[in-house]
């Protein structure tokens, strides 16, 4: 159920890409996209009423393994927000850009390519 | 000591270091970027008919991270660096038109690491990481010129490219989730147990999905012939001569090889995306008249023949038929890859050279240049014939293996759709040939010169190789290097036991 509102997350920044026209709208659609993915990997390790996965003296590796949630989705995840972290960047550097040389952030008025 | 990390590690270092070390010097980036491609080149060479799996850390497979070390991998680390190494040569001259060489090689090396680790890795979600390296290095190269057009197609190139990232990373969650794994061969070997569920069949839509976008193939073609023409010249060999390949097609062969199992299912979608892209690519480049735009719409079609070729070899693997025709028909299709990243990257190279003399890029406006530019013209039309087919060439070769393969593994219409698409090729590389070469000079083309010294060394050396590449297909260089290629796709699912040692 709540994996299917990731999708529907997903969904929505895709719709967001490939219907408007703002470039700024078109990188906050990626965003969303990003985010429903990232959200997505999270809720896989995800355990109700789970601890935190650090192993204490104390704690058998049964008990422990029982109880708290799984730490590689959140391992890939940091680095799924690393690395979208660096497309974002750039894909604003280059909106900027386009402004500079356009005077706009209308896609439809950028058409020196076609064919 | 272990050769296999460095394939990563070095290129990745020296995109670091040469941002640092070059401020005062105008003359080390050159340097460094050209050992360090040199440098991998030799190591490439080196690891010729090598097995092995390097586990990171000591933590064993299904745990740890492994980069593995197979033929194909061999194959695809032996292109990257030969592509790479000409492209750094040629651009010792041609990047002096722009500002900053040392971003430029910096960014270049973090590309061919990033591909390197492609080809090496042996974990899903780290292809995921390396894909994105090389991509974002790419999408910074492509607006590198900072004009209108430059800082248009790297746009597009990099919403599109974005898109397909985060539907690989939304396939490999759902892999993760279904089996708790992230090791290839782990995958394998459980999805050989457990068989495939609908959770992984989605899975598999999302990274064929992601990948042929990757690979520009054709209903995701939209990204290429915008961000290819645009990028500098040496860019451009690399993104059609490699980067599709590895980051695309590469990525699609291993995972429908040898991690999900080839399916008919599978074997028949690649061979529509494969003649769809071939015959769309084929026709959309007659009606072009930018030199480098033309280029890029045959980059699409020709990587339709390598798609095509492996998707005959995958249906034949599938259905149970003679290996002896799986193994010519993907035998075929990697040669014809090989084939590609060294005509397709020379030609792309040769309109840089055309841009650098003559400052255009409009076939309209070129004509004559065969007295004017005698290496160019020559390596050019070597060029243009081997992509077309021209009999002692390697293009021929390659599309005739092809084509018997899918004469024998009775695709007969997919055959005759191969001849036809290969005569359209021959078409529109008479007409760049017949506007660019040949022909009364035209007006503004009368004080063109030939392009330097070191921008014709790395144009003669890739034409040599279009000549004498046939010759891999005489048993010993081919039980070399291309058969062991072939045989770690044929394996299919055995590959996990051959990874995992059990």
């Amino acid at each position: 159920m709540i994996y299917a509102l990731c999708l529907v997350l997903f969904m929505v920044g895709l719709y967001g890409v490939v219907t408007k026209k703002n470039t700024v709208k078109i990188v906050i659609g990626i965003i969303i996209m990003e985010y429903a993915v990232n959200l997505f990997l999270v809720l896989l390790g995800y355990r109700k009423d789970g601890v935190a996965p650090i192993i204490d003296e104390g704690t058998s590796v049964l008990k422990f393994s029982q109880l708290a949630v799984d730490p590689l989705p959140q391992a890939l995840v940091l680095t799924a927000i690393v690395i979208g972290l660096g497309v974002i960047a750039l894909m604003v550097a280059i909106c900027i850009r386009l402004y500079e040389r356009y005077g706009t952030f209308d896609i439809t008025e950028m058409r020196r390519l076609k064919g | 000591m272990n050769v296999i990390p460095l394939f990563v590690a070095i290129p990745l270092a020296a995109a670091f270091f040469i941002p640092m070390v070059s401020q005062k010097f105008r003359w080390v980036p050159d340097l460094l970027g050209n050992l360090t491609a040199f440098a991998l080149l030799v190591m490439a060479v080196s690891v010729i008919g090598k097995k092995d799996v390097y586990i990171m850390g000591g933590w064993a497979p299904p745990i740890g991270i492994n980069l593995v070390l197979d033929g194909l991998s061999v194959l695809m680390l032996i292109t990257i660096s030969l592509v790479g190494f000409t492209a750094t040569l040629f651009s010792i001259r041609y990047m002096e038109q722009y500002t900053s060489k040392l971003r430029y090689y910096s960014l270049f090396l973090l590309m061919m690491g990033g591909m390197n680790g492609v080809a090496l890795s042996g974990d899903m979600f780290n292809i995921f990481v390396f894909l994105e390296i090389a991509s974002v290095a790419s999408y910074a190269l492509v607006g590198f010129g900072c004009e209108h057009e430059e800082l248009e197609a790297s746009f597009k190139y990099l919403v599109l490219g974005s898109v397909a990232s985060t539907l690989i990373l939304l396939g490999v969650a759902v892999i993760y989730g279904s089996l708790g794994s992230l090791n290839m061969a782990h995958v394998s070997r459980l999805i050989v147990e457990q068989g495939m569920n609908k959770a992984l069949y989605f899975s598999l839509t999302l990274l064929v999905m992601g990948f042929s976008l990757k690979a520009a193939l054709v209903p995701f073609h939209a990204w290429l012939p915008d961000a290819h023409p645009s990028a500098p010249a040496p860019i451009s060999a690399m993104l059609s001569g490699v980067l599709i390949k590895v980051l695309g097609v590469y990525a699609l062969l291993r995972i429908s090889f040898n991690v999900f199992g080839m399916s008919p299912l599978l074997a028949n979608i690649l061979i529509w995306l494969g003649t769809i892209s071939m015959v769309v690519g084929g026709l959309l480049a007659l009606g072009q008249w930018d030199y480098k735009r033309l280029l890029a719409y045959s980059s699409i079609s020709q990587v339709g023949y390598v798609v095509l070729a492996v998707g005959i070899g995958g249906a034949v693997v599938s259905r149970g038929d003679s290996m002896t025709v799986a193994g010519l028909a993907i035998g075929g299709g990697l040669f014809h890859l090989i084939n590609h990243a060294a005509f397709k990257s020379l030609l792309f190279l040769s309109s840089g050279a055309i841009v650098y003399s003559t400052g255009t890029r409009d076939l309209r406006k070129m004509g004559g240049l065969k007295d004017r530019m005698p290496l160019t013209s020559g390596a050019a039309n070597i060029g243009a014939f081997s992509i077309s087919g021209i009999p002692p060439f390697n293009g021929f070769w390659s599309k005739l293996v092809i084509i018997i393969a899918a004469v024998q593994a009775r695709y007969y219409w997919l055959a005759l759709t191969a001849v036809l698409i290969s005569v359209i090729t021959l078409a529109y590389y008479l007409k760049l040939q017949r506007h660019a070469f040949f022909g009364p000079a035209s007006e503004n083309n009368r004080d063109v010169r030939e392009v330097p010294l070191s921008m014709c060394i790395p144009m003669v050396l890739l034409a040599v190789l279009c000549v004498g590449m046939g010759l891999l297909l005489l048993p010993g260089p081919r039980a070399e290097i291309l058969q062991p290629a072939v045989d770690a796709l044929t394996m299919g699912m055995k590959y996990a036991t051959v990874i995992l040692g059990r």
